[in-house]
């Protein structure tokens, strides 16, 4: 009784002393709030902590998950890129930084609350919309928006149920930029290197039946224009048993413009030139970039339901350099295939009417991250400055938007001497609402989990694909904590209430004592005492 | 081991007296962060610069972010010309990442992929500096 005495008054001392520390900190602390747990979430949460040791940071994310892209673009074998979530841990278990995941910003609360309740509202929500193809035959089916694609191996929730159907000798890629290159090598790659992968099972699977042999990587512009970074490009040419079927003539003339190059274009199409003419020839699978073509239609087999094919139309170029536009000819050519990936740009949608937003950029409309017309109100990463860029990008990009909200804060733009509830009033709200969070620390579970599922198969995790899962296990042990905790203090009230008393083991050794004793004239090593009274009459004696 | 800024006063100290006798392997290394603050520290021969950064708790925000596999390039150091003549050969891999990194100039390299020698007692290697950031705060004061 008097541990759990103790230990009740250890939970009601801690409890206190972190409403005391909450309560004493809230007087003159910036309270920032980010909205949308991705690297760009992250990286703006991460540097305004660290300039400010006053400041307290909460991070809103629509997934009981987080990490964003990282967990859900990044390609599964690039596991070097994702090395970044160490850092993304050590922000989040900061004393100063809160992660509530399970918050769908815009539609649990809504921006101008959060306005309400933070000095300073970031909005770090990524590009999560794909950028439609707007030609006819889009919706056939074995067509899939790379987004979805990429969703669908990588485990995002929404695309669990994608089965794209791979039987088809050649895919269609649209787009040349490194999400395009991600899909097509994927697609290209030998079982052996994904299978220890955090790569989703039901992808293996679907992927070990591929019959995909030939992919085709289609670009609007030239080969001096194409979107992807060289690291992709060499790993595209590195593929065993792939080799490259590019088109001489698409290249013609173009080693004579090299030397006018900056140095990453001029080493990107050095390496373009060279897989023209290198390659194994045995190989059984190819890749293949297409140059100056725009898709016109997706083109119906006989059944009318499935993509079979697609049209796309000639361009010619004008003007020069990274400027360079295509212009459609009326010269068409039909490639047959039965699996068309679109990879034309990921966009931003707008989560909140109240939020200012650019239709046409699928941008918020922000000067240096401050949004337009709204003070208060910031952003970074894709939301900001549109969906390309590789993570460091996105990194010094947040840094920026950091850096401007502390300057902000100091030029008194940002009215510190306000008190603000933070995520105080947040969490009312969505407790009214019935929206339950996820932290930090439950989201540490799903990991485990993820962890421990992934281990018999040899890979680092198995992502858990349904949210209703995650929630469960997220929020079950701490349902058993409470249960715990309950009943511990109804033992405690119990006991105090009733008077009951225990009985030591010292006073069990009396007990062995007399059954021992009556036992010893019949020969027997004890006499069992069985009725509880007495038991307690002697223990107690 | 020594972080002192902004500092001018350190000695500067060659590999062959090394002020903790550690069998003459500490070479002291001057790092300027993105603000243009200096900290200079000692550094075991062997380490690359992106160790040295992490184990000295260096102030450069967001350094290393892929912790040295050649997947970013966070750690992009520039180099003085002398010092950066005389470094190893880059790998592709490594200029393919350099290409992509903010403020490259014609000493760039990675810090992770340099490691310290006792040749390069004393030297200077810089974080490219923040502009877009230095223009901010010239807007924000002819604001007020």
């Amino acid at each position: 009784m008097d541990i759990v005495g103790v230990l009740v008054l250890l939970l009601v001392c801690v409890f206190t002393a972190a409403d005391g520390w909450r309560g004493l900190s809230s007087a003159s602390s910036p309270r920032v709030c980010v909205v949308g747990g991705g690297p760009a979430g992250f990286y703006t949460a991460q540097q305004l902590l660290k300039a400010r040791q006053d400041a307290l940071v909460d991070i809103y994310e629509r997934l009981p998950v987080p990490f964003g892209l990282v967990r859900f673009g990044v390609a599964p074998d690039h596991p070097e890129v994702k090395n970044v979530i160490n850092t993304f841990t050590q922000t989040a278990h900061h004393e100063r930084c809160s992660f509530h995941g399970n918050v769908n910003v815009g539609r649990d609360v809504s921006v101008e609350e959060l306005r309400q309740a933070y000095h300073a509202v970031v909005l770090s929500n990524g590009a999560e919309a794909n950028r439609p193809m707007g030609i006819p035959g889009e919706n056939l089916s074995g067509v899939f928006a790379a987004k979805d694609f990429v969703g669908w191996y990588n485990g995002i929730p929404a695309n669990k149920e994608l089965c794209p159907d791979l039987s088809c000798e050649t895919a269609v890629i649209l787009g040349q930029g490194n999400v395009a290159l991600d899909v097509a090598r994927i697609l290209l790659s030998p079982l052996d290197m994904l299978k220890a992968t955090d790569i989703t099972q039901h992808a293996l699977n679907a992927l070990a039946g591929s019959g995909v042999r030939r992919v085709l990587i289609v670009g609007r512009r030239g080969p001096l224009q194409i979107a992807c970074t060289i690291k992709e490009l060499r790993e595209l040419g590195n593929l065993p048993n792939t080799r490259p079927e590019l088109l001489l003539g698409d290249l013609e003339g173009i080693e004579e413009t090299l030397k006018d190059l900056p140095r990453p274009r001029k080493r990107l199409t050095e390496l373009l030139l060279k897989a023209v003419n290198g390659g194994d020839n045995k190989a059984e699978k190819s890749w293949s970039f297409r140059f100056c073509r725009s898709p016109v239609e997706v083109l119906a087999g006989a059944d009318g339901k499935r993509a079979a094919g697609i049209r796309l139309a000639l361009n010619k170029l004008e003007g020069s350099g990274e400027n360079v536009r295509a212009v459609p000819t009326d010269q068409l050519e039909d490639v047959n295939c039965g699996l068309i990936i679109s990879s034309i740009g990921y966009k931003s949608i707008l989560i909140d009417p109240a939020v200012p937003f650019d239709p046409r950029r699928s941008v918020v409309p922000n000067d240096m991250g401050r949004v337009q017309d709204a003070p208060g109100l910031y952003c970074s990463g894709w939301v900001k400055r549109g969906p390309t860029g590789v993570i460091a990008t996105t990194m010094n990009d947040s840094f920026d938007t950091a850096h401007v909200i502390l300057q902000d804060m100091e030029s008194g733009l940002l009215d510190l001497s306000i008190k603000k509830p933070g995520a105080q009033a947040i969490s009312g709200l969505l407790q009214t609402r019935g929206v339950r969070t996820v932290l930090f620390s439950e989201w540490e579970k799903i990991n485990a989990e993820e962890e421990r599922r992934g281990k018999p198969h040899g890979k680092p995790r198995e992502k858990l694909l349904d949210v209703e899962e995650m929630l469960q296990i997220a929020w079950s042990s701490r349902i058993m904590d409470i249960l715990t905790f309950l009943v511990l203090l109804l033992v405690c009230v119990f006991t105090a209430a009733d008077g009951v008393r225990t009985v030591l083991f010292s006073e069990w050794e009396k007990i062995n004592a007399e059954e021992e004793r009556r036992g010893k004239p019949h020969g027997k090593p004890r006499e069992k005492l069985l009725d509880v009274e007495e038991m307690l009459q002697i223990g107690w004696s | 081991m020594m972080v002192t800024r902004p500092l001018h006063t350190l000695p500067k100290l060659c590999s062959q007296s090394p002020q903790n006798g550690s069998s003459g392997s500490k070479v002291l290394v001057h790092f300027v962060n993105q603000s243009g603050m200096k900290s200079s520290v000692f550094v075991t021969e062997g380490e690359s610069l992106l160790d040295a950064v992490i184990k000295k708790n260096l102030d450069i925000s967001g350094f290393g972010a892929c912790e040295g596999t050649l997947a970013c390039s966070t750690c992009h150091l520039i180099f003085e010309e002398s010092v950066y003549d005389k470094l190893e050969q880059t790998v592709d891999e490594e200029i393919d990442m350099l290409d992509l990194a903010y403020g490259l100039t014609k000493t760039s390299r990675l810090g992770c992929q340099v490691t310290v020698n006792c040749w390069m007692d004393g030297m200077t290697v810089c974080v490219p500096q923040e502009i877009k950031d230095q223009r901010g705060k010239q807007e924000a004061q002819s604001s007020k």
